[in-house]
């Protein structure tokens, strides 16, 4: 057993964390930066953080990932990584040509004190910014939140840099989709198209990230959210945000800077939040459901009603990222399953608040954990105590897995070792669809081969 | 050559252009998209394989997640080296310390683990707010009784290469404090092997059927006490060159322990290595032994070899490894498959090896330090090869270049060591290349042309 070293008794750690449901800001700043339009994330620390975001982004997406580095040394972190980031910032337009940079921190430069503000400024003083290309810039330091602070920090820094000056209201309506997959991405702009709405999506990381093999290395796919596009975002209508954690800050950015009334919704993961979003596009857009999308749900809630009874009273342990857990937590529970144990890494004021909000009241013996320790030996010692049916995460869940016997579906970030999350959604209806499939597969696949001869089934 | 930038220039070179003047060992550039990593990547491969230490990162969250159980290095025994164990610093702890942290999560860790050591890596912060992580450790150790090393793996302190002389240095406190007792005179140490997919046990099998008695395998399904008492042993084998020549230099100061520099990658320097071996001892028993070792694993895969030679005869080949040492394997592997190396490079050579490589490679091919993704891909475009051999980040720039690809680094599921890896690192070579989809891919306009299959009608 691989996790022989994971005991059932749980004394409470002060100190350690043991197998992470978490990981630092500077990679979310990274995925969020690749979904704009020819933009180079760089990465303003050592060479190995921006080696390690990338691997671990190639190793999801299975798609190349490009990101720069400032390749600290130790006398940029004694006199200041300022030299290097001029320098980086003059060779990266010089080869690689892109039109964005986007630099993010790391906790090194964080803590050196680099003023990144102030170093653009420099760079465009001593013109190592050519005309029409852009430097924009997120703090996001390794010690604080986690993965998806980072996320949200770079998706703020979009509006924060492009967003205005406003013309005239336009028509358009902002949708920032949180820390989802490209297919999710895609997704949300299909049923925003379906319904009839000019959507400006961002960041965008479908045709980046999922790019089709073309017998070419594209440097930038050809994806992404054009500079263009985020500017224009400070004349929408109105700003749908989907998850608070990822996507709220920059959604109240473009609030206050340019009264862009702004809602904040769930990742529209499973039946209720999806109607909430399609609901919330149909208000402030002021459009019509069509029929296309009222049967598309019809064909979700039919497919829940033909396998309720395998649903029925399961106990499902989910961890991951808050914004993807209390979605799943609230779709799990109208599917009649229990969420019992809840996990998440990433720190953050109300988030126990909107698991229990998803659960109302429907499972008091729920576990719900979030922050320092809350982690994956945590979850493991949980389910030893009190054994769970399924098991919803990344995939560091397979340990577990394997360990206990237990039916395993794959979901959020890093999946390391299955495809298929980056080209088909879970978003949406035919994503709820997608993850009911899942559910089931692995529910009824461990009923057939763990079911005696003499019950074991052909028709389920 | 296509364009590249003046500061780069110097790090290329196509052979038969003279004077050869490659320049190396430079920290990138500014604003590279550099594909190397930093020093604590290098002390964190290189340690990772002991199984039965706690191996705790002292510092944010992000080097621990992004270094769980990424590298498949087999344990025969404990599992410990695949857990995550992280101080998780935060913003407090950044500016009042971690120290005490660092102290509460050793003494948690070795109180539920019982390990037999424990690693401490400092991350890079740990090196700019001052935490005496040496003093730390030392009282662990005082009150607990085992080996508590702090590793000096700051990420900006250099590159991966000080990473590992960081780890050799922590190494080399083992070393010498257990018992040699029962040790013969014909043994020695496997150093820089990291049983990925079980290679460590292969080599040692191959050692031990010559009748030479494996102490340590240093790090591959290693053990504590294996390399405490691993100064008993009497001669040091070093493959990849760069990460263990510290530890076998420092042994062969302080110990007189000879050390002899191997690869185990391919026909003729896995050979070699045991032949080496054989030699050193000066024994003639040896020597046939090995010659027994060799013709028997040999004779096993040459037909199947055979066949996958014929298919890629011709066939070209692009090489981008993190040391340089193991591209001279893969050339020459690469050459029994009767493939060419038209491109070759590595993160980290120094000009020795750029030196040896370019010796060993013929007319045309081109040598790069310290590639970025735009110049693997223009050469692989310009020397129009049909194989990248690389790592992680290297592969899905080959796939969508419709380059077949190798991953010769963390990533291996197969043992590509040893004799038997030869054939697995053929066969993987085989099926990438030959791929159908890359006539899929190939195919001119397939949405236009009308198709001729006897499937239409």
């Amino acid at each position: 057993m691989l996790l022989r070293h994971t005991t059932a008794e749980i004394v409470e750690r002060r100190a350690l964390t043991v197998n992470p449901a978490k990981t630092c800001q500077p990679i979310g700043a990274m995925y969020a930066a690749l979904g704009i339009n020819r933009c180079l994330p760089h990465s303003h620390g050592s060479q190995g953080c921006c080696a390690y975001h990338r691997s671990a982004l190639t190793r999801h997406y299975k798609e190349p990932v490009m990101a720069a580095t400032s390749s600290f040394t130790e006398g940029a972190s004694v006199f200041g990584g300022q030299a290097n980031l001029l320098q980086a910032i003059q060779n990266i337009f010089a080869v690689y040509e892109p039109d964005v940079i986007a630099v993010h921190t790391t906790c090194l430069s964080e803590t050196i004190g680099d003023d990144i503000p102030q170093i653009i400024s420099k760079a465009r003083e001593e013109k190592k910014i050519p005309p029409g290309k852009y430097v924009i810039h997120a703090n996001t330091p390794s010690y604080s939140g986690s993965h998806v602070t980072g996320f949200a920090n770079m998706v703020r820094a979009m509006v924060d840099y492009f967003a205005g000056p406003p013309d005239a209201r336009t028509t358009a309506i902002n949708l920032i989709p949180g820390w989802v997959e490209p297919a999710d991405m895609r997704e949300i702009k299909r049923l925003a198209g379906v319904l009839g709405v000019r959507a400006i999506l961002f960041p965008d990381t479908s045709d980046v990230l999922d790019a089709p093999q073309t017998g070419k290395h594209e440097f930038y796919p050809k994806g992404g959210t054009t500079v263009a596009a985020l500017r224009a975002t400070a004349a929408s209508q109105a700003t749908l945000a989907l998850g608070p954690t990822a996507s709220e800050a920059a959604a109240r950015q473009l609030e206050t800077k340019f009264h862009v009334p702004a809602r904040v919704l769930e990742l529209p993961i499973g039946l209720r939040a999806t109607d909430r979003f399609v609901n919330a596009l149909r208000k402030v857009a002021h459009v019509k459901v069509p029929a296309e999308i009222a049967d598309e749900r019809g064909r979700l809630v039919d497919m829940i009603t033909d396998m309720q009874q395998y649903f029925y009273g399961k106990r499902v342990a989910l961890w991951g990222d808050p914004d993807q857990l209390v979605a799943l937590v609230e779709f799990l529970t109208d599917l009649d399953m229990r969420p019992v144990y809840v996990v998440s890494g990433t720190p953050g004021k109300r988030f126990e608040d909107r698991v229990a909000a998803a659960l109302a009241g429907r499972v008091p013996e729920a576990k719900v954990r979030q922050g320092a320790a809350a982690d994956m030996f945590l979850m493991h010692q949980w389910i030893k105590q009190q054994p769970v049916d399924l098991l919803i995460g990344n995939t560091y869940g397979k340990y577990i897995s394997r360990d206990e016997n237990i039916p395993f579906v794959r979901h959020g970030f890093p999946i390391l070792d299955r495809v298929g999350h980056s080209y088909f959604p879970t978003v949406g209806y035919l994503g709820g669809m997608r993850l009911l499939e899942m559910i089931l597969n692995v529910l009824l696949d461990h009923k057939d081969r763990s079911s005696p001869e003499e019950s074991f089934e052909l028709v389920m | 050559m296509f364009d590249i930038l003046e500061a780069r220039k110097p790090q290329v070179h196509e052979k038969g252009a003279e004077p050869f003047a490659m320049v190396c060992e430079k920290q990138s550039l500014a604003g590279a998209v550099s594909q190397r990593a930093c020093v604590f990547c290098g002390s964190r491969v290189v340690l990772y394989p002991i199984a039965d230490a706690v191996h705790l990162v002292h510092g944010p969250v992000g080097c621990a997640a992004y270094t769980w159980d990424i590298r498949g290095a087999l344990s025969s025994g404990p599992e410990l080296h695949r857990m995550s164990f992280s101080t998780d610093l935060r913003e407090r702890d950044v500016i009042y310390g971690g120290e005490k942290k660092l102290y509460a999560s050793l003494v948690e860790l070795i109180d539920r683990h019982r390990p037999n050591a424990a690693f401490v890596y400092s991350t890079c912060i740990v090196g700019l707010i001052g935490d005496d992580v040496a003093a730390v450790c030392r009282r662990v150790e005082a009150e607990k009784g085992i080996p508590v090393l702090p590793i000096h793996c700051e990420g900006f302190r250099g590159t991966k290469k000080d990473g590992y002389r960081a780890a050799c240095d922590g190494l080399a406190r083992l070393v010498g404090t257990g018992a040699t007792d029962a040790i013969g005179p014909r043994s020695l140490n496997i150093l820089g092997d990291f049983n990925l997919a079980g290679e460590t046990w292969m080599i040692r099998d191959y050692y031990e059927r010559m009748g030479v008695e494996v102490v340590a395998t240093i790090t591959g399904d290693g053990r504590v006490d294996a390399i405490r008492r691993a100064h008993g042993a009497k001669l040091n084998v070093v493959q990849c060159s760069g990460s263990m020549i510290y530890l076998a230099r420092s042994m062969q100061e302080k110990y007189g322990i000879p050390f002899l520099r191997v690869s185990y990658f391919g026909l003729e320097d896995m050979s070699r290595a045991l032949y080496d071996v054989a030699d050193h001892f000066g024994d003639a028993a040896l020597r046939r032994r090995a010659r027994e070792v060799v013709r028997d694993e040999v004779a096993a895969i040459l037909p199947e070899l055979r066949r996958y030679r014929q298919a890629l005869e011709g066939r070209r080949a692009a090489v981008y490894t993190g040391g340089a040492f193991k591209a001279f394997s893969l050339v020459r592997s690469l050459r029994t498959l009767g493939m060419r190396t038209v491109l070759v490079g590595s993160q980290t050579g120094n000009r020795e090896d750029y030196e040896l490589l370019r010796e060993l490679c013929d007319e045309g091919t081109v040598l790069v330090d310290d590639a970025n993704p735009l110049e693997l891909s223009r050469f692989l475009q310009e020397k129009r090869a049909d194989l990248l051999i690389g790592g992680v980040k290297e592969r899905p720039i080959a796939y969508k270049m419709g380059i077949g690809f190798c991953d010769h680094n963390h990533e291996r599921k197969i043992a590509l060591a040893g004799f038997q890896g030869m054939l697995n690192f053929a066969r993987e070579v085989y099926c990438s290349v030959m791929s159908p989809v890359w006539k899929l891919c190939r195919g001119k306009r397939p949405l236009e042309c009308g198709d001729s299959s006897p499937l239409s009608r």
